[in-house]
């Protein structure tokens, strides 16, 4: 485990019902070697079924699963959180809860990114997308305040504004902007690559 | 890396500086102390979701920090009722995962027929509602009166629940939902008479169940099962203790026993993997083969 290296190691993105277009075109962006590994966390029914896995991975050459208790946590993969369950990001593995739903969600993205900033500090990239909801404000705060890198979709450009309104008025160092510039962005940032144990 | 966080807490001293290293060492000291006091051993348990219920109760109770948290709930018992709630995860259902009891019927029910005797383990069963879904199941399948269902689980509040067999009336339409995608045979109110806002199942359910406390992470096998349920409850472990329950129950298995486990759990990450194989596909049902 580097301390002090430069880069990132998790990058988890949070959306909403209505968000599968705009994960669907951040993945497509990013290129095969992208070296982080990508957690997916999108609201839906809780008896929705694995198709969520098999639509995003139409969009990208990265592997995506979707994530069982205690998968190990790769780099250049992609990771969907499952419905009905909580995801929590420990060091080099997930774990799963179904403790009640927070904020009527569950998946909670708050769960998600507090426990990526708790876990990987400053070395932890947290994304909120469009959505209907309050979810992943805290969560955003969190990375922020352990030093990650925290990105919001322009409210203005999004499907549904208010979870990155809310995001971005939330964390004032969020980056803000729109889809297509957001995934150059993120495709460009530095991998950590660190090996770390699982 | 050092952030301040919680800068405008009301208490006086030195500003929270988060630390992980440091919030670690005060979770271990703090389970530890639970453990040593009272006697509850959440040493092992997955450490996300331990941290994240401890600092719950830390803003539950006003506090600031971890450390303080320790001393509040060391002397104070009733702080500790609390935690303990707080660290319970009993959220349960009738025939929760249709698909999974409808696959059970299809491909478990045949091999346990070709046994004049069935034990069925239920391990963290929780407030019954498992216990009662697999009771009807081989009720319908005519092999209820040579099974005898084992239902423990570590807190004996919610198996005093599960012995009443009285579960919220407002759940039945879903439960009546998957009851018949699980393949269910009959109506399913049959099984239950409205009580108040409760709805009783009947005690002919249990008359072959036997209900008691025993604790995965310290306790040992007590028998033989040709099945171990063992849903939704391993989440809560670190790999360690969950490495040491598999072992328990491929102890406790017979040969070519079956161990079901929750639809997001895998036997793929554990040390047991070799001993079992997969027979069915979409569903956790392993059978030991070693
Ligand atoms: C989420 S419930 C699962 C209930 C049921 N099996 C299901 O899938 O719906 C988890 C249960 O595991 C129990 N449990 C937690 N730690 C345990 C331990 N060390 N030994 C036995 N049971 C435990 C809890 O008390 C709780 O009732």
């Amino acid at each position: 485990m580097r301390a002090n290296g430069v880069g990132y190691d998790v990058m988890v993105v949070g959306t909403s019902w209505g968000g599968l277009d705009a994960v669907r075109t951040l993945l497509s962006g990013l290129p095969g070697t992208f070296g982080m590994a990508v957690t997916v966390v999108q609201h839906r029914h809780k008896d929705s079924t694995h198709i969520l896995r098999s639509l995003l991975q139409e969009r990208t050459p990265m592997p995506v699963r979707e994530v069982e208790d205690k998968m190990p946590i790769e780099h250049g993969c992609v990771y969907v959180a499952p419905s009905d369950y909580h995801t929590l990001i420990e060091p080099g593995h997930f774990s799963l809860s179904t403790e009640a739903p927070v904020r009527y969600s569950r998946p909670s993205i708050d769960v998600t990114f507090l426990s990526a900033a708790d876990s990987y500090g400053h070395r932890a990239v947290g994304v909120v997308l469009t959505g209907a909801s309050v979810d992943g404000t805290e969560g955003l705060k969190r990375i922020s305040e352990r030093g990650g890198m925290v990105v919001v979709q322009d409210p203005a450009t999004a499907e549904s504004s208010l979870m990155p309104a809310a995001a971005a008025k939330a964390v004032p160092r969020a980056r803000v902007m729109p889809l297509e510039e957001m995934v150059r962005f993120l495709a460009m940032l530095p991998v950590a690559g660190a090996e770390r144990d699982a | 890396m050092a952030v301040s966080v919680n800068a405008e807490a009301p208490l006086p001293g030195p500003p929270y500086v988060y630390n992980p290293e440091l919030e670690r060492i005060e979770i271990e000291l703090l389970l530890e102390g639970v453990y040593r006091h009272y006697g509850f051993d959440f040493r092992s348990y997955a450490y996300a979701s331990i941290r994240r219920r401890l600092w719950k109760r830390v803003e539950g109770e006003g506090l600031r920090s971890l450390s303080e948290l320790q001393a509040r709930i060391l002397h104070d018992p009733d702080a500790m009722e609390r935690l303990l709630l707080d660290l319970s995860v009993n959220v349960t259902s009738m025939f929760r995962d249709p698909s999974f009891y409808r696959e059970f019927r299809e491909l478990v029910v045949p091999m346990l027929r070709t046994y004049p005797f069935v034990r069925i383990w239920h391990a963290g069963c929780s407030t019954g509602e498992e216990v009662f879904s697999m009771a009807i199941l081989l009720e319908e399948e005519g092999l209820y009166d040579r099974a005898r269902l084992y239902a423990t689980d570590i807190n004996d509040v919610v198996l005093l629940r599960a012995r009443q067999g009285i579960f919220p009336l407002d759940r039945m339409q879903e439960y009546t939902d998957n009851y018949i995608r699980a393949g269910g045979r009959r109506s399913f109110s049959e099984y239950y008479t409205a009580k108040y806002d409760g709805a009783l199942f009947s005690p002919s359910l249990v008359r072959n169940v036997v209900f008691s406390q025993h604790n995965l992470a310290t306790d040992r096998s007590f028998a033989e099962f040709h099945v171990i349920f063992c849903r939704n409850v391993l989440i809560y472990f670190d790999k360690t203790l969950q490495n040491r329950v598999h072992r328990l129950f491929y102890d406790s298995l017979v040969m070519f026993g079956v161990l079901a486990l929750g639809g997001k759990e895998s036997l793929k990450f554990s040390q047991y993997e070799p001993c079992y194989e997969k027979i069915s596909q979409a569903e956790k049902l392993y059978r030991k083969v070693l």
